[in-house]
């Protein structure tokens, strides 16, 4: 193993890389934990905004439905980058005066939650587009039969809607999951120790850049692929008895 | 005129005037008055910001035309390349890969004496072509995808129809199998390039000073921390319409007087 290090050169970078320190590799397995944790929670908040905000555009009040267009319109035109400093600045004060006001001092959030909070709204924008799209997709006359079995409106969306969605909804959502952990990598400029701000700690106190953005990329690609297999296998399951997209094209 | 209409109904007539009294809040409760002092700067931000949106979208589009075709009909060693770098790009967080290009690049370059003297040295030791760089390659790998499908799309019976009339493959590619592609994804290139929009604020991260960076100048000259910001998002807002609006007016003009809908073409 060491001689085949050598032989490609890469002893110094596996000397940097290594789990125990001098080596940086538990450094960046830390960030890459945090990263995850705040993308699940942000992918979950996100979801749970989605299926309320796409049943309020579809089945919900002309004030609520303009409202609603005006929030996903908004998120989706403004950088992430700006809507998390607002988001996090918004978040932080609220937090603070409700403390005062119950009679506590100054409170510290911590960083997993403003990331979950801030990235969940976020997500909630583009999840309520894509989820409103695929129960546009399910036909209209599975819905109104549940109704007419007198199905009351949670169990339809538990029993009928929902199940027949998943197969329009797995793909979008697994590009949002994709987009929630590369959007993690914005929370490194409030400081929050994810993976990206973690390497670049490393970096800078090694000046080893290439080495590091470079493991960093290669955790973040192995998150990607691995995700795209699992979302193959939940399309797969989400689709069952359903003919594959290739041959219904045909 | 039916906008109009659509506008007149009560429900959003009240909204409307919701919103304006929030506005009108904002405007007299909300402190503006650094707003003179740094409205020269934010306009040379706002500028940089709009020069680096047009100038890495028209290179990274012209990286994607070959690297969709690359992909869609293209061998394997020239296929293979293609998809890893689409999937190398779409991947990994884009702030890695600036902060990959600036930091590494930038710390590599001056070990060599040859590019120090050469005369590309003086742009080198700036940071705005590793952020031009980064920004056109992150447009081409996401735009190399959305080509590939494009591609493949076009009909075959089109393609034939031209070589039939003895087209040259380039003119055939030129005259028929571009326009078409291109036509396809307008609607989705409009979205890519507002995804872009939303991605130049990364490059104030390497001391590139536009919109956002200038946003964020006030923030800590001032002390003043919701008013920057809120002005920021309205000036994203109002390029992202403008970006829609535009590309509205592509669309148009590519479906021409025939108002073909792309499933008819294909049948």
């Amino acid at each position: 193993m060491d001689a085949l290090l050598d032989i490609l050169g890469l002893t110094e970078a596996a000397r940097l890389l290594s789990l125990s320190p001098p080596g940086w590799g538990m450094n960046l397995l830390r960030g890459l934990v945090n990263s995850l944790q705040i993308a699940f929670g942000a992918f979950g908040m996100g979801l749970v905004i989605g299926l309320f905000g796409a049943y309020g555009k579809l089945y919900g009040g002309p004030v609520l439905r303009d409202l609603l267009a005006i929030y996903t319109t908004v998120i989706r035109a403004v950088p992430e980058l700006v809507l998390i400093l607002i988001l996090y600045y918004v978040g932080t004060d609220l937090i603070n005066k409700a403390a005062t006001m119950l009679g506590h001092g100054r409170v510290e959030i911590s960083g997993v939650v403003a990331g979950i909070w801030v990235l969940g709204i976020v997500q909630g924008a583009y999840a309520t587009e894509v989820l409103r799209g695929a129960i546009q997709a399910v036909p209209a006359g599975q819905i109104e039969a549940a109704r007419v079995f007198g199905m009351p409106p949670f169990m339809l969306m538990r029993r009928v809607t929902i199940p027949a969605m998943m197969s329009f909804a797995i793909p979008g959502l697994a590009n949002l999951w994709l987009i929630a952990t590369k959007d993690t990598a914005l929370l490194a400029i409030v400081g929050f120790n994810e993976l990206t701000l973690e390497t670049r700690q490393a970096a800078a106190s090694t000046r080893a850049y290439f080495t590091f953005f470079l493991a960093a990329g290669a955790l973040y690609l192995i998150v990607t692929l691995c995700s795209g297999v699992v979302f193959g296998r939940v399309e797969k399951w989400a689709r069952r008895g359903q003919p594959s997209l290739r041959e219904a094209r045909r | 005129m039916n906008t109009l209409r659509a506008l007149m109904q009560p429900h959003r007539i009240a909204l409307m005037l919701v919103f304006g009294g929030i506005v009108l809040w904002c405007a007299l409760a909300l402190r503006w008055d650094w707003i003179p002092v740094y409205a020269p700067l934010a306009l040379e931000g706002l500028w940089r910001t709009v020069w680096i949106l047009v100038i890495t979208c028209v290179l990274g589009f012209l990286l994607a035309i070959p690297l969709g075709l690359a992909q869609a009909v293209g061998p394997w060693y020239l296929a293979i390349p293609a998809r890893s770098f689409c999937t190398v790009i779409r991947g990994t967080p884009l702030l890695l890969q600036i902060w990959l290009l600036y930091y590494g690049l930038g710390s590599l370059f001056p070990q060599f004496p040859a590019i120090r003297s050469s005369e590309l040295w003086p742009y080198l030791r700036q940071a705005w072509p590793y952020a031009v760089l980064a920004l056109t390659m992150s447009y081409a790998g996401y735009e190399g995808e959305v080509m590939r499908g494009a591609f493949s799309s076009v009909a075959k019976g089109q393609l034939e129809a031209a070589k039939a009339y003895g087209m040259k493959r380039f003119t055939m590619f030129r005259r028929i199998w571009l326009p078409q592609a291109i036509r396809n994804v307008l609607p989705t290139l409009g979205g890519e390039t507002i995804l872009q929009l939303k991605a130049t604020p990364l490059v104030a991260t390497i001391t590139v000073v536009e919109l956002y960076a200038v946003s964020s100048k006030v923030r800590a000259d001032t002390f003043i921390v919701y008013e920057p910001l809120l002005l920021l998002a309205v000036f994203y807002l109002m390029i992202a319409g403008a970006i829609t609006l535009l590309f509205r007016r592509f669309e148009r003009r590519g479906t021409g007087g025939a108002r073909l809908k792309s499933a008819d073409v294909r049948t």
